[in-house]
């Protein structure tokens, strides 16, 4: 999977979970909390849905870099590149 | 076969911890002893009609609140939109005493308003109440068990009114007699005044169906008319449950939603050592159904909810006679604002009973003491809506002991123990208690609850 390939798997997913949400503007540096209204619980479904469906294990202590769009690309690159 | 999780029970709150826990690719067993599943909240074929058991409304409607309500919240744990539900808005509510009468809707100022105007000075006093309960949910309920009588008596100095806000809070929820703890008190406030009613246009059934298909997609098992008998628990753990016709199915973890004391009944090791046996509750109810043959608003009778006390001073605890005639819930469920008409419009009355009585009969008795008790419950009903009851086309009652016969619910208490174990936790490490006995309250609350503890136990 591309960088752009997971951009849209990431939209997909929060589309899915928030679906009144705007997110065709979604500035990829500035974090998804600023211009999102997720809360931990849907946060915490971001990441069970990358397990279900690309089988990516976001262990605790990295939910810091799923920060922004753009850390959340970088972080996942190596292990979705892959798929 | 074994399971990530044997659910015990497919009521609200197993279904959707069901389906929650089935959508992330958990192995998933829901067991029902019922043929037919919806728990308390289920409902049965009569006249040609599904009627509801427990449905009067839904709370916690709040088209236009925050995310963080607890409707939105618990929809996006379910991937369901608020429209899939398609809850049409109560009309208006009333609250009857003999020296008053207090109007509510979904609109939250109409109460504030009604209090300033029915109880001259309250107003300013209803609205700290009304703070103090936003206050405590924000911070999560994280405060100790308080008596909900004290501390509304030491804000709102009109006894009257505090008999009054108290009497729809306590029917729609409350599981000890008298009093309540100041935290359920205030959950129901909210969910009751602040956020408002509505109702789904054909019941129940259609939200039990949609949990039951998207439980069922995801690759989740339900099997009815297979209750539990006993729960096989080694060391501490939970090993494997045994169902009522012998068969032994083992599983990691097992979530309990037959409420804490039937569930000791099947699992004895989830009272703690040295710890007295837990209380069932004893607050149950009579609810009669009339079918009507007109709209009741064509009788005058616009209302969706009428609670109603014919002494001043409320009483709520389990009679002394077979049913407590004096107070009550009516609900027609033809006065929400629907986009068509009902199928089939219902007058239901809902009157505390004693459990008790009901449990303690021979066949032959019960009948004669249903008969004998719907008319008595019938003529205060029709004394509160006048013109209706020869608008009747059908009736059907329902007492606490058709709620054990169903729900396994000990003497058919619908809104379970006194007390409630807030994180589910039991002394067996792998053995969770979800529903009514976990603390949350409706249609809303039991899916909250079942989800809670499938976030907080067994999505890790």
């Amino acid at each position: 999977m591309t960088g752009e390939g997971i951009r849209q798997a990431i939209l997909d997913i929060i589309e899915e979970i928030v679906p009144d949400e705007d997110l065709s503007s979604v500035d990829p540096e500035k974090p998804f909390r600023d211009q999102i209204d997720l809360d931990s619980m849907d946060f915490l479904d971001i990441v069970m849905e990358l397990r279900k469906r690309y089988s990516v294990e976001v262990p605790e202590q990295d939910y810091p870099r799923l920060l922004s769009m753009s850390s959340t690309v970088d972080y996942l690159l190596p292990k979705m590149e892959s798929l | 076969m074994r399971y990530d999780t044997v659910i015990i029970g497919a009521g609200l709150s197993g279904l959707a911890a069901g389906a929650r826990m089935a959508h992330y690719g958990k192995k998933i067993l829901i067991l029902e002893r019922h043929y037919r599943i919806g728990g308390l909240s289920s409902f049965y074929r009569a006249g040609g009609i599904d009627v509801d058991v427990g449905l009067h409304a839904v709370t916690n409607y709040n088209p236009s609140g925050p995310k963080s309500a607890p409707m939105a919240r618990l929809l996006r744990r379910l991937r369901i939109r608020l429209e899939d539900l398609e809850l049409f808005p109560q009309v208006e509510s009333r609250i009857t005493f003999p020296s008053a009468t207090l109007r509510f809707a979904n609109d939250p100022e109409l109460l504030p308003t009604q209090v300033e105007e029915v109880f001259p000075g309250q107003g300013e006093n209803f609205r700290k109440l009304a703070r103090l309960v936003d206050d405590l949910y924000s911070r999560d309920f994280e405060s100790g068990p308080a008596s909900a009588r004290a501390i509304v008596s030491s804000i709102i100095t009109e006894p009257l009114l505090v008999e009054m806000l108290f009497c729809p809070l306590m029917f729609y929820g409350c599981p000890q007699e008298d009093d309540m703890d100041f935290r359920q008190f205030a959950l129901i406030f909210l969910s009751v005044y602040n956020e408002g009613m509505a109702r789904p246009r054909l019941g129940i059934r259609p939200l039990l169906e949609l949990l039951e298909s998207r439980f069922q997609a995801s690759g989740g098992e339900l099997r009815t008319r297979c209750g539990v008998s006993r729960v096989e628990v080694e060391g501490g753990k939970a090993r494997a449950v045994i169902t009522d016709k012998g068969e032994r199915i083992e599983c990691d973890f097992v979530l309990s939603s037959a409420g804490l004391v039937e569930t000791a009944g099947i699992c004895p090791e989830v009272v703690a050592q040295g710890a007295s046996e837990p209380e069932p509750g004893r607050m149950s109810f009579i609810e009669s159904i009339h079918a009507l043959d007109t709209p009741a608003s064509d009788c005058g009778h616009g209302f969706s909810l009428n609670f109603y006390s014919d002494d001043d001073k409320f009483i709520y605890r389990a009679p002394d006679e077979p049913v407590n005639t004096k107070s009550g819930v009516i609900c027609l469920t033809g006065n929400f604002a629907y986009d068509k008409p009902v199928e089939k419009e219902l007058l239901r009355h809902t009157q505390m009973a004693d459990p008790f009585f009901w449990a303690g009969l021979e066949k032959g008795e019960y009948k004669e003491a249903k008969a004998n008790w719907q008319k008595r419950s019938d003529n205060a009903l029709f004394s509160k809506v006048p013109g209706l009851a020869e608008h009747s086309q059908f009736v059907d009652m329902f007492t606490p002991a058709t709620i054990k016969k169903f729900t396994g619910h000990i003497n058919g208490a619908v809104y379970g123990a006194p007390v409630k174990i807030k994180d589910g936790v039991t002394p067996v490490e792998n053995l969770f208690i979800c529903g009514t006995d976990q603390g949350y309250l409706g249609i809303v609350g039991s899916m909250v609850s079942g989800v809670g503890i499938a976030n907080w136990h067994l999505l890790k």
